[in-house]
């Protein structure tokens, strides 16, 4: 195809566009409308629904728009009565077999085809032979199904090829007796499935947790953004009175085009769920008592206040709360003389920080990873990550990028890739043999790392496809952040990218990990994303050593932190603990003195700073359950009633415009600086524990999701290993087997995974069974139960 | 290069059929092993006594790297791919134009008199069953039927009986 | 002048034996064209002059079909066979591949030569056992001898050549359901274009030629495209093959010439069963539109003279039927025949071909309406031209001639509640 510009008529109107584009996009730009049923933007062409057909001037046939690409001097007429009755047929051929069954149809209001029909459709049906009636099959608990209304479009079977990367719908049979679905009884798995719930232009494919729950035009539509990954996915949140019903995507090329992933779809159901905290409580003699609002603030201002000794309030702050709520918190916790302050609660080593100057972040734009070259990703499962951005990865795959993965597990994978599976410890080596493959010497201890390394094949090619890669990066994903030698893989990432001219890219782990930076919510840096002065203790060292009190914001103990028996230990040994929950759980309870109901997604206002940088604002809009606050407005209140200056704001804008003034000039920047002398702290010896955080299990919202926790990924609390490895423990008929952990203990059940390496066994984190464990990696012993 | 967990392609299949399916990936190129899928399908259904089950497809998909949906689509589409238990000798009658009006009706009529079944049922003893069948390029020898790889033509009741007299 | 090209040997013993192929001159011309290294774009030129046009029914000359293919752009090019036959009435290929296999595999060779394809593949129907065995043996010896296989006859040229068997949908003879179906798909037709010739099998430039087609090109390399053109009449080159069947004395399949007069064929094929009246032919194939008998003894068998009567050559398969026949339920059944095989990707097809049938059957079996014969032209004009592939075209037109022709069969049949001859 060439570039050249041609010119078309259509109806009358003259048209320019790129030769050979298809005619439908010339159209759309241009706001004239055809009727379309299989053809979307984001989809390859199918040209098989023929409801786009429109007349060209000197064809006889009429000819589909949307796989016709334009010509220069194409005359088209999309309303001729030759286009007209073309369409109508089809219209009539789509009505012959479809059920009719709006006034009970979960799309109806808002289907593509009953819009359509309403134009096009005879009001009699001719057709009066019996109606193709389809068998449902239960395709898992997030997407209901109705196949007896589906139009064969096939976008959802393109969708699952082309986007989600996993064929599981398709279309079997053949003729009248094609139907669409996954042949056998078998739940739809992408963690991107909810998307074919959009695309379905009828009534086939819908929401389970939203079926039969509303109307569409009873619902009223806001935007949103999700908290739960690093890319911030655009969404219109569908209400009906002050109840969000249902997400849905909302366009945004640059971030999350037209898709979202089934966590931010489906997340919304966690608003409400049965342990929602509804009203200020209070801990009086180990009793728990509800108490007015005043009362809790002044408690809690009292409690807190009372700690005077430095750095002896400890901040502990959900990466998924509003950027207002951690600016705030921070203030809040500095004004009172602590620098206890960290939001990244799954990180296993702080080392770095001391070396870094700046906010770490995505390290290119988002959309920018569509088009690497090359990529080398540490210790991240991407999809079970970060949904979207895998996707966009995969899309740099299928247009040749070379991926490579350094993992402590195997990684199902929906393009060709390559990976070096490693135990935990093993995969520091791993990245050093890349990183010498490269030509990195290093200095000091890394130097030393450097020399034991073995360059092997892998190393090589992975090292050459970063060289030769125009646009390259090294990832670090969530298992590098948590992993307690992150520093001396953030430090070798760091060195191997400068030596193959590649990017470092942190993948921040949630919706405002980068936010929290930014408004100075972590120990190495103040609002504004300036380098602190004194470095306060960070998220881990808070815990290992105990402050008096806490302040902790939007996080449960035992499920969102790196050490999870050791946060439940530590809280619980803190004087005075104050929590701003939007839920309660018998940890918190355990934990905690007082217990403040905060509003949550959908329920408060908030800007998300994302993965590379942007920053979104998003307004509240359903009222918060029961008597939950904004964090914001708790937050000004403790301020006030700890006589803090700066604490008198009225509106959440000015919040975010005090820090967005703060952080003029700051840079994201994920360059450490040279000369940290870091030792591996991970030991080789004995077996070691892996553990990774499940899709659904990342953070108090999701938690609650009741149809996300369905899934697959809502993850389980078993003990998985590899075959040879149970052999090797004695275990491979245990059902069960007991896990120590420094001192740690849990009994858990025994499944067999050969995606685990040997001489490792793999425990998830953030999931209540497992809570009595300590961190994810780190040497365990097992035996049979 | 996806190194996977899935049951090693080796431990799929007999080293028969595993030589057959091979023979039918050797004449695609490497990346498009997919291409022997209904061969390898005809080979499976074949060793399983003429139909396929989800279990055989499954194992097809694992053998050819192909997602299990899309062996389930391909087994679905094509008329020679039975997805229920056939008789020992399948019978297909042509029905088609050039057969009609050289009387297959009347052939069909004797088959499932004789047999007992109609289009799409089994023999109780499993020996035959029956199928309607599209021209099948043999208008020639109207009206005329297949039987396992074997073309019968110029078909009358006499020569149906006799064909059928000689099968196990 | 019978026979003389795809059927040259079906006069020998076991003449799908190499020796018998070659003592009538088989593999001579491929030797030729690789001693000599004719230039692929004189083959090409020849084959253009032959007036060759595609046997597999839709008739498009093959020599310009190759030089669609830029010989010169880099990569892996295809030669694809076309031997699934699945158009009712249509039993010609079955024959070459059981006959004279090796012709169609030097026609391969040659052709693979023209366009620079180092590789084809032969499409056969699945249900064609006996033929595929035939034609996987002649593939043995041919390499064997040399004639397929790298660096055929020491001239640097290499051809592989395979079989992929079908199982079982007609569909899958459209050339780019085809396609796909090699590739271990499902046999939906792609939207065209891109056309096979830029994006085909393994989206590469390929060719896609019915086994009639191909085993022609030997013999029009070797006595010439001139000779062949002059086999038949204008715009119809060489002989062709026939497929006759139905209510006649002697069916079977005849190689003579473009422009033969149909009742020379009628003749050669042993005339009207028992002596009866003929009715109807339906000329080219089941999708071909019906012509009454009288018409069709005065027309010949060629592409223009067949054409002119409403009706098309298609792949050569002539089903004559005779006056005991009700064409309501000769309609029936192929209207069936239409919604069994279509893939059902496009709506038209898919909804219409039923929509067709059922229509068809009401009438058939007494229970039509005064509005059907409308309502039928109806769903069968929109269905004709808005579909993926001719398929579609295909439902539709043994819909539109029989009802052009025998209206008044149908009126009877949904004002008597029954068959006006008397069988149905
Ligand atoms: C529904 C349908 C069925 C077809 N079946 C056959 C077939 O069985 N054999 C064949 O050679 N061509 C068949 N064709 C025609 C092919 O699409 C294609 O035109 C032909 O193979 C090209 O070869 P030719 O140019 O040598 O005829 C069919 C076309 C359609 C639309
Ligand atoms: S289920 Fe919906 S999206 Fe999928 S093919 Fe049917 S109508 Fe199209
Ligand atoms: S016309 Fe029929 S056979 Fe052809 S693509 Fe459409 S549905 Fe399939
Ligand atoms: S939108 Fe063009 S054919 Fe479906
Ligand atoms: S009609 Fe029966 S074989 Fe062709």
């Amino acid at each position: 195809m060439t570039d050249s510009t041609v010119t078309i008529e259509v109806d009358g109107r003259t048209l320019e566009a790129k030769a050979g584009t298809m005619l439908i996009d010339v159209t759309d730009a241009a706001g004239i409308t055809i009727p379309r049923f299989c053809y979307h933007k984001k989809l390859s062409v199918a040209a098989n629904c023929r409801m786009c057909l429109v007349e060209v001037e000197k064809v006889p046939k009429p000819l589909p728009a949307c796989a016709t690409p334009v010509t220069d001097g194409m005359k088209v007429y999309t309303r001729s009565p030759k286009a007209l009755a073309a369409q109508k047929g089809t219209m009539e051929f789509l009505l012959i077999n479809h059920p009719l069954d709006c006034p009970i149809c979960d799309q109806g209001g808002e289907c593509e085809l009953q819009d359509v029909a309403i134009g096009y459709g005879r009001d009699v049906s001719r057709y009066s032979e019996g109606k193709r009636v389809v068998a449902d099959k239960n395709i898992g608990p997030l997407i209901a199904t109705d196949m007896t209304r589906c139009i064969h479009c096939t976008r959802c079977v393109r969708f699952g090829e082309e986007i989600a990367g996993i064929r599981e719908m398709g279309a079997t049979g053949r003729g009248e007796h094609m139907v669409i679905g996954t042949y056998i009884e078998k739940s739809v798995d992408s963690e991107l499935s909810g998307n074919v719930i959009d695309l379905c232009p009828v009534g086939a494919l819908t929401s389970k947790p939203f079926r039969f729950n509303a109307r569409a035009w009873e619902l009223t539509q806001v935007e949103g953004v999700a908290p739960h990954d690093s890319i911030g996915s655009n969404l219109n949140l569908h209400l009906r009175g002050n109840q969000v019903m249902r997400v849905h995507p909302r366009d945004n090329e640059s971030i999350n085009e037209s898709w979202i992933s089934d966590r931010d779809r489906f997340s919304y159901e966690g608003l409400y769920s049965s342990d929602r905290l509804t009203s200020p409580m209070i801990k009086k003699s180990g009793e728990w008592m509800e108490v007015n609002w005043e009362m809790a603030l002044e408690m809690a201002a009292a409690g807190l206040g009372e700690i005077k000794e430095q750095d002896q309030v400890g901040a502990l702050l959900s990466p998924t709360a509003t950027l207002e709520e951690l600016y705030l918190a921070q203030k809040l916790i500095r004004g009172l003389g602590s620098n206890s302050i960290d939001s990244r609660l799954r990180q296993g080593d702080f080392r770095l920080d001391a070396g870094l100057k700046q906010a770490s972040w995505l390290g290119l734009k988002i959309s920018d990873i569509d088009s690497l070259d090359a990529a080398l990703v540490v210790g991240g499962n991407l999809r079970k990550e970060q949904p979207i951005l895998a996707h966009r990865l995969r899309k740099a795959a299928l247009a040749g990028a070379a991926v490579h993965f350094i993992t402590p597990l195997q990684l199902e994978l929906n393009y060709e890739s390559r990976q070096s599976i490693a135990t935990p410890a093993e995969m520091v080596k791993r990245l050093a043999a890349v990183a010498k493959a490269a030509g990195v010497k290093g200095s000091g201890s890394l130097a030393a790392l450097l020399n034991a390394a073995e360059a092997d094949e892998f190393a090589e090619t992975a090292a050459a496809s970063l060289k030769q890669g125009d646009a390259s990066a090294v990832v670090l994903g969530a298992m590098a952040q948590s992993h307690p030698d992150y520093s001396l893989l953030y430090a070798l990432a760091a060195g191997l990218a400068g030596a193959c001219g590649a990017k470092v890219s942190v993948l921040p782990e949630a919706g405002n990990s980068v936010g929290a930076q930014l408004a100075g919510a972590v120990p190495h840096l103040l609002p504004g994303g300036k380098s602190a002065q004194s470095a306060g203790p960070d998220a881990l060292s808070m815990l290992k050593l105990p402050r008096k009190g806490y302040l902790l914001l939007g996080v449960e103990p035992g499920v969102d932190f790196h050490n999870p028996a050791l946060s439940q230990s530590a809280l619980q040994s803190a004087d005075m603990v104050v929590a701003l929950s939007a839920y309660r759980t018998p940890e918190l309870e355990a934990c905690c003195d007082i217990l403040l109901p905060m509003a949550i997604f959908s329920e408060t206002s908030g800007t998300y700073v994302n993965a590379e940088g942007v920053w979104q604002r998003t307004r509240g809009a359903v009222k918060p359950q029961g008597e939950a606050r904004p964090g914001w407005k708790i937050l000004r209140v403790l301020g006030n009633l700890l006589n803090q200056q700066g604490f008198d704001y009225t509106d959440p804008d000015e919040i975010g415009e005090e820090l967005h003034a703060l952080c003029n000039g700051a840079s994201l920047d994920n360059r450490p600086v040279e000369g940290l002398d870091l030792e591996p702290k991970l030991g080789r010896d004995g077996l070691q524990r892996g553990g990774d955080t499940p899709l659904y299990a990342s953070d108090p919202l999701v938690r609650r999701a009741a149809a996300l926790q369905q899934t697959k990924d809502a993850g389980q609390g078993v003990m998985r290993l590899h075959p040879k490895e149970a052999e090797r423990q004695g275990l491979n008929s245990a059902e069960n087997a007991v896990i120590r952990q420094n001192g740690y203990q849990a009994t858990l059940p025994v499944t067999l995974d050969e995606a685990i390496p040997e001489g490792c066994v793999w425990i998830s984190t953030g999931l209540r069974s497992t809570s009595m464990l300590g961190q994810p990696f780190g040497e365990v012993t097992v035996e049979k139960a | 290069m996806t190194t996977t967990t899935a049951k090693e392609t080796s431990e799929l299949f007999t080293p028969e059929i595993r030589a057959e399916i091979d023979r039918w990936i050797a004449k695609y190129p490497a990346e498009w092993k997919q291409s022997a899928v209904m061969g390898a399908l005809m080979i499976v259904q074949e060793s399983n006594g003429g139909w396929l089950t989800t279990e055989l497809m499954d194992q097809v998909a694992a053998y050819l790297d192909m997602p299990p949906i899309a062996v389930y689509e391909v087994a679905t589409f094509y008329s020679m791919f039975e997805l229920k238990p056939v008789g020992r000798n399948k019978i297909c009658v042509c029905t088609n134009v050039s057969c009609m009006t050289n009387k297959s009706d009347l052939i069909v009529e004797h088959l499932e008199k004789k047999l007992g079944i109609g289009f799409g049922e089994v023999t109780e003893d499993g020996r035959f069953s029956l199928k309607e069948v599209e021209c099948l390029g043999a208008c020639g020898g109207a009206p005329m039927m297949q039987i396992g790889k074997q073309y019968y033509e110029n078909l009358t009741p006499e020569i149906v009986d006799a064909i059928l007299e000689g099968l196990e | 002048m019978a026979n003389e090209v795809c059927l040259r040997t079906l006069d020998l013993e076991r003449p799908w034996l190499i020796e018998q192929y070659q003592s009538r001159g088989g593999y001579e011309v491929l030797k030729k064209i690789l001693s000599e290294k004719t230039a692929p774009e004189a083959i090409i030129e020849e084959v253009k002059k032959s007036g060759l046009r595609g046997r597999g029914g839709a008739g498009f000359p093959t020599g310009l079909k190759w030089s669609f293919i830029s010989r010169n752009a880099p990569g892996q090019k295809y030669v694809v066979c076309n031997s699934d036959e699945g158009e009712p009435g249509t039993f010609k290929d079955r024959d070459i591949l059981r006959y004279n296999p090796h012709q169609l595999i030097e026609g391969m060779v040659i052709a693979g030569y023209a366009i620079g394809a180092t590789c084809g593949y032969n499409y056969i129907r699945g249900e064609f056992w006996e033929p595929y065995e035939r034609f996987e043996q002649a593939l043995e010896e041919a390499r064997e001898a040399g004639f397929l296989g790298e660096d055929i006859l020491g001239s640097g040229f290499d051809f592989q050549l395979h079989t992929h068997l079908g199982a079982g949908a007609y569909i899958c003879g459209e050339e780019t359901a085809l396609l796909e179906s090699i590739e271990g798909k499902k046999g939906q037709p792609r939207y065209k274009p891109p056309f096979p010739a830029h994006f085909g099998l393994y989206g590469c430039p390929t060719i896609i030629n019915n086994t009639e087609s191909l085993a022609s090109i030997p013999m029009i390399m070797e006595q010439g495209g001139e000779w062949f053109a002059d086999i038949g009449v204008k715009n119809s080159g060489g002989p062709k093959l026939f497929s006759i069947s139905g209510n006649i004395n002697n069916p079977g399949v005849f190689e003579i010439p473009m422009g033969t007069p149909f009742s020379e064929l009628l003749a050669m094929a042993g005339g009207m069963k028992d002596g009866r009246k003929i009715k109807a032919v339906i000329p080219g194939g089941s999708s071909a539109p019906v012509i009454p008998g009288e018409q069709m003894m005065e027309l010949n068998m060629d592409y223009d003279s067949i054409a002119g009567a409403g009706s098309m050559l298609g792949s050569g398969a002539v089903i004559v039927l005779d006056d005991t026949n009700c064409m309501v339920k000769i309609l029936e059944r192929m209207s069936y025949f239409y919604h069994e095989e279509s893939c059902g990707q496009c709506t038209p097809c898919r909804e219409g071909t039923g929509w067709l049938y059922r229509i068809v059957h009401r009438i058939e079996t007494g229970q039509g309406r005064q509005e059907d014969l409308d309502l039928l032209d109806d769903v069968a004009d929109k269905i004709a031209g808005k579909t993926i592939c001719a398929l579609g075209d295909a439902a539709a037109m043994p819909v539109q001639g029989m009802l052009r022709h025998f209206r008044h069969e149908f009126q009877y049949h949904i004002d008597h509640k029954r068959c006006m001859v008397g069988v149905g």
